[in-house]
């Protein structure tokens, strides 16, 4: 076991030195995590402006179930996702467990929920804005849906935003899917708790580190895109 | 010789016959029945709770009469648009804002930029047009939200107090597009307050009060001289209550 101070000082080495694993399991991690963010996206922002505009039976089930779904353990989905991909389940045939795009798959069913729900807030609290002004237009639903999701864009950035959050912190799930194999599914929380579990600190930390900041970095890339963009646009 | 004379009204762009609406337990128009002639402006005036902008809202088909009827001859959806007395802009552009409303209207994307242009050009909006539409004065963000309402190429165009808190500078803009929008052949139906711009720019009067019409005449004449105590009392400035 190492001392507090050694662990820190051999972690900043392997950051500053770039070391290669490091390297390789940070991108690994960020190719998962954003992958899985931008499906998440593309799923969950129509679906959300569906359940804000549409007006469909079990509209209101709906969006109990996906609110609900926030909060969904990633160790059950984990689990849900690996007997869907194993060779006795019904995508097995696909090859897909312990790849990374069964990582993906996995983040995705988690983030998924959330942005759909942050997404519903966000465009129907816009509708209310702007329903009157769009129906007297003759705007379809489509037309509605398409224009409050492109207007309320810098209020969704904050729905990719906490999706994010999620995924890059997420362990169970990718855990379990992915088998946290070195060189092919490790990524950096996974990586954390083996070198933790093994008493490697100094890796364990590196790693933590790098996440933190990289969780910091991209809030604030973003957060600064959506205060600029909405500058421009007087939004 | 003898020439006959004859003194047939105005035809009719849209009728309310008899119409009804209740909200939170009060009856808010209540047996409304005015027509709106196919040229000219026609102002509807009357007391604050007369009922002036639900009616405008049961003509642009907003919300649907409790009793009686709306009849028009406007077959398509375009044919009437509706401009709010707090204009909601997208938070776009002032040129993409006018691109949406194109795009809603079904106007294919290759006529897109020169009608803009035209739109730009008709609103004097030339000097905006990239500017962001929400970060426009109010007087300028209504003559966008009227420009916007005209890309559809309404037969019938309806105002609710669009010069509502605007100053003179403003109101005139938005009178100047009024007129230029009648002239060129649309019907406009303007909800006012305001005594001095119904006698500047109505051809014609609708008076209402309490969700019924009270009374109905040429403007020039409704100025002149009211028939009726409630729009006596209210051009002379009592509170009709």
């Amino acid at each position: 076991m190492q001392g507090f101070g050694d662990a820190f000082a051999a972690a900043f080495a392997l950051i500053v030195g770039f070391d290669a694993d490091l390297v390789e399991i940070v991108a690994l991690s960020l190719r998962v995590t954003l992958s899985a963010v931008f499906i998440a996206c593309l799923i969950g922002f129509p679906l959300g402006a569906a359940l804000a505009v549409g007006r469909f039976p079990l509209r209101g089930m709906l969006t109990i179930l996906v609110n609900a779904l926030m909060g969904l353990p990633p160790v059950v989905v984990g689990l849900g996702v690996y007997l869907m991909l194993s060779r006795a389940g019904p995508l097995g045939v696909l090859n897909l467990l312990y790849t990374p795009t069964a990582m993906i798959i996995a983040q995705a069913i988690l983030v998924t929920p959330i942005v759909a729900a942050l997404t519903r807030q966000i465009v129907a609290d816009l509708d209310t804005e702007y329903h009157e002004t769009l129906r007297s237009m003759g705007a379809g639903r489509g037309a509605r849906m398409a224009t409050l999701l492109w207007d309320g864009r810098f209020a969704l950035m904050t729905a990719a935003l906490a999706g994010l959050g999620r995924a890059l912190a997420e362990v169970g799930a990718v855990m379990i899917v992915g088998g946290n194999i070195d060189h092919v599914t490790r990524v950096m929380t996974t990586a954390i708790a083996l070198e933790t579990s093994k008493g490697e600190l100094a890796t364990a930390l590196g790693l933590g580190i790098v996440l933190m900041v990289l969780s910091i970095a991209l809030n604030a890339l973003l957060m600064g895109a959506k205060a600029t963009s909405e500058r421009m646009a007087h939004a | 010789m003898l020439r006959l004379v004859q003194n047939t009204p105005p035809p009719v762009a849209l009728r309310l016959d008899d119409v009804g609406l209740c909200r939170g337990g009060r009856m808010v128009l209540d047996g409304l029945s005015l027509d709106v002639p196919a040229q000219g402006i026609t102002a509807i005036m009357g007391p604050n709770g007369a009922g002036k902008s639900l009616s405008l809202r049961i003509m642009a088909g907003l919300i649907a009469p409790e009793a009686g009827t709306c009849t028009h001859d406007l077959s398509g959806k375009q044919d009437i648009a509706l401009v709010f007395q707090k204009p909601v802009l997208l938070r776009r552009t002032v040129r993409a804002n006018l691109a949406h409303a194109l795009a809603i209207y079904g106007v294919p994307r290759a006529k897109r930029k020169a009608r803009i242009a035209d739109l730009l050009d008709f609103g004097r909006l030339g000097a905006i047009a990239d500017s962001p539409a929400r970060a426009l004065s109010g007087g300028e963000q209504q003559r966008v939200a009227m420009v916007r309402a005209l890309a559809a190429k309404p037969k019938l165009l309806l105002l609710d107090e669009p010069t509502a808190s605007l100053d003179p500078q403003a109101t005139d803009a938005i009178e100047t597009l009024i007129r230029d929008t009648a002239a060129a052949g649309a019907a406009i139906v303007l909800v006012t307050h305001d005594r001095g711009q119904a006698t500047r720019l109505a051809d014609h009067i609708r008076f209402m009060h309490r969700g019924q019409l009270v009374e109905a005449a040429p403007a020039a004449q409704f100025m002149l001289a009211q028939k009726s105590p409630e729009a006596q009392a209210y051009l002379s400035g009592h509170l009709l209550l």
